[in-house]
């Protein structure tokens, strides 16, 4: 069995209330941070263990954390992004509705770090029953003196408030949370200055994803180098993977790094294999907005190597032959989807979502959903599959935020391993219509070395 | 729900300001406007929509102009600017879903009610829409009722036909 540092006690009934969640341990973190550690200590702690940010960019944790300015006299906030937006993640969902105190325990900890006294988790909207839970937490750990004046005599002060988005998933990009948050339009910010320097109310700002916060709980308990012990290379700890599409057992599952993919996809501790008895076609492993994989190079690198739950192993090959990890968003497709059909369903979503700032973005998603469509539809030419290669390119790098880039390379990748399924929506239109395409010569490897 | 045409003045009930003073405290001094989401929540789960003069309200509470009101509130996807059905069912329809049958629940839906995508049924009981991810896409199909949002996965033909028999006898 793997380890479980997250959801070690997921199945314990009553782990949603602040007295079950005690009973098992929780809260130690905030005892051992406020009464023996200094905050400079917990910032150390968290980089010794090598966390990198999970909402989806992977930034080193401890590092971000140690940019933050300290001016004198000028508060300085730890923002929670909950916004999970990315199609495919859940995680963060799963997280705040079964074990919400481990995400407020994790705030208390990070916050004492920051040297924050109020702090926001930001939770999209429709997220209310989530925001109810939350809010009941952070009640009760109030009650219980770990929110509030003076917390366990330390001298230390913090209040949490939860803070609903409306719905838009540009406010997961942290600074257009950060305009959320104040009120306005989710609109991206110009960076630099960064949140760092200049972040919610123009003060210096700490945003980390969900699942972040909740992994500094066990490296406080259990200390930084404990940690790092888990995974491999650049990748410590454990990470949760949503697990969605055409598999037995979709759902959230809390992985060692490392875990190889076959063995995620195939195995019954996590996806189960492929629904139906059907044949893997192609994997999206980390969020929408990460390079789709036909199953030839998911199960393994270009080189031969297996193909591994890392940062380092998915995006083995660059965007040639490889992907990312991004927010553990890990979609399967089987044999019997269209790729087409996703790839206008990923720019749809794309071009509904960017907030209108930049031109490439705001116009170029368009294109890319009206291009696709029509060929999806049954009214694509040659020339098509060129135009969408060229308006993704224009996009690219050309923004000011990366929303554009995550609508250009999920079309880019689907051309660059599927081009032959697109030539045939075009050259067969009608009957593209009426079937799909299949597997073609992405046949499943596991099945090719069987035979 | 109350019934408020386009134009009618709105005065909030005592209990609503209160929460918006709740909510106020969260923000330093003078960032008021941090409020603006939360209220606008609040307010459409009492109205069932934004109408222009609650809006106004709202400004007028948070000491901020009639825009930075409305330039909020047709940005994000939550707020209703148009009264909607009493239930409003918001299906996920993103790649996720889709690869489990969402195009199919949302068809049914279509014919089940009898209206198009936005359009209220004729005893204004409901309205349908489809919505981009919902974070809960091992569930899905899945769909989402306002205001409280509560969710419903995994959804089959006739889950949505008990669902909507439900909704319509509670009524
Ligand atoms: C378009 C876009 C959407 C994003 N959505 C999310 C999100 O839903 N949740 C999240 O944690 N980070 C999201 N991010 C990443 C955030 O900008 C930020 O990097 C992250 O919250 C930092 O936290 P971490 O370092 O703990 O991962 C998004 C980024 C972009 C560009
Ligand atoms: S890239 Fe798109 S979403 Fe990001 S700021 Fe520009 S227009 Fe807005
Ligand atoms: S795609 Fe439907 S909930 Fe994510």
């Amino acid at each position: 069995m793997a380890r479980k540092l997250l959801l070690t006690h997921i199945d314990v009934p009553g782990i949603n209330t602040f007295e079950v969640y005690r009973q098992k341990g929780g809260y130690r973190a905030v005892e051992k941070a406020l009464k023996t550690m200094s905050p400079e200590d917990v910032v150390e702690e968290v980089k010794k263990s090598g966390l990198r940010g999970r909402g989806g960019a992977g930034f080193p944790t401890g590092m971000k954390w140690s940019f933050l300015a300290k001016p004198e006299g000028v508060p300085r906030y730890l923002v929670c992004n909950g916004d999970e937006s990315e199609p495919g993640t859940f995680k963060d969902r799963y997280l705040m509705t079964y074990i919400p105190h481990a995400l407020i325990e994790g705030m208390i900890v990070s916050s004492y770090a920051m040297g924050a006294h109020v702090s926001y988790i930001y939770v999209r909207g429709e997220m209310m029953p989530q925001i109810r839970i939350l809010e009941r937490a952070i009640a009760e750990a109030k009650q219980a003196g770990f929110l509030g004046k003076n917390i366990l005599g330390s001298g230390y002060d913090l209040e949490l408030y939860v803070q609903p988005g409306g719905g838009a998933y540009i406010c997961g990009e942290e600074t257009a949370l950060l305009e959320s948050l104040e009120g306005k339009r989710g609109n991206p910010r110009i960076k630099p200055p960064f949140p760092a320097v200049s972040g919610l109310y123009n003060c210096p700002t700490v945003v980390n994803n969900v699942e972040s916060i909740a992994s500094v709980v066990p490296i406080i308990n259990d200390g930084g180098e404990e940690y790092a012990k888990i995974g491999i290379e650049r990748s410590t700890g454990t990470k949760l993977i949503s697990a969605s599409g055409n598999i037995n057992k979709p759902g959230v599952y809390e992985i060692e790094l490392g875990v190889p993919v076959e063995e995620f996809i195939y195995s019954d501790e996590y996806c189960g294999g492929i629904a139906n008895g059907k044949r893997l076609k192609a994997v999206v492993a980390g969020g929408s907005s990460v390079p789709i994989l036909p199953a030839n190079l998911i199960l393994k690198t270009i080189n031969g190597n297996d193909r591994l739950m890392t940062y380092e192993s998915l995006g083995d090959g660059g965007f040639q032959t490889g992907t990312m990890l991004g927010s553990g968003g890990f979609i399967v497709f089987d044999e019997d989807q269209c790729i087409v059909r996703n790839t206008w369903n990923f720019s749809r979503f794309y071009h509904h979502e960017s907030c209108g700032q930049c031109s490439p973005c705001r116009e170029g998603t368009g294109w890319l959903e009206k291009v696709l469509h029509s060929i999806e539809s049954g009214h694509g030419s040659y020339k098509d599959i060129d135009l969408l290669v060229n308006v993704a390119k224009n996009i690219e790098g050309n923004t000011i935020c990366p929303l554009g880039d995550a609508a250009a390379w999920p079309v880019a990748s689907a051309i660059r391993h599927f081009r032959d399924e697109f030539e045939w929506h075009i050259s067969h239109a009608s009957e593209a219509q009426s079937r799909n395409y299949g597997l073609a010569h992405y046949a499943d490897p596991l099945e090719i070395t069987a035979s | 729900m109350l019934n408020v045409k386009y134009n009618e003045q709105v005065e909030f009930p005592a209990d609503l300001l209160a929460r918006f003073a709740e909510i106020v405290s969260r923000y330093p001094e003078g960032r008021q406007k941090s409020a603006l989401l939360p209220i606008m929540h609040e307010v459409q789960a009492v109205y069932g929509w934004l109408s222009v003069p609650a809006m106004d309200q709202i400004a007028a509470y948070l000491q901020i102009k009639p825009i930075e009101v409305y330039e909020v509130a047709t940005f994000y996807t939550m707020y209703f600017l148009q009264p909607q059905g009493k239930y409003v069912l918001e299906v996920c329809r993103t790649g996720p879903c889709c690869l489990v049958g969402a195009e199919r629940i949302m068809d049914h839906i279509s014919q089940k009610l009898g209206v198009k995508e936005g359009e209220v049924t004729e005893d204004g009981m409901f309205s349908w829409r489809g919505v981009e991810c919902m974070a809960a896409c091992g569930g899905g199909p899945v769909l989402q009722i306002g205001p409280e949002y509560t969710f419903y996965e995994n959804l089959t033909e006739e889950s949505v036909d008990k669902l909507i028999e439900e909704l319509r006898q509670k009524a």
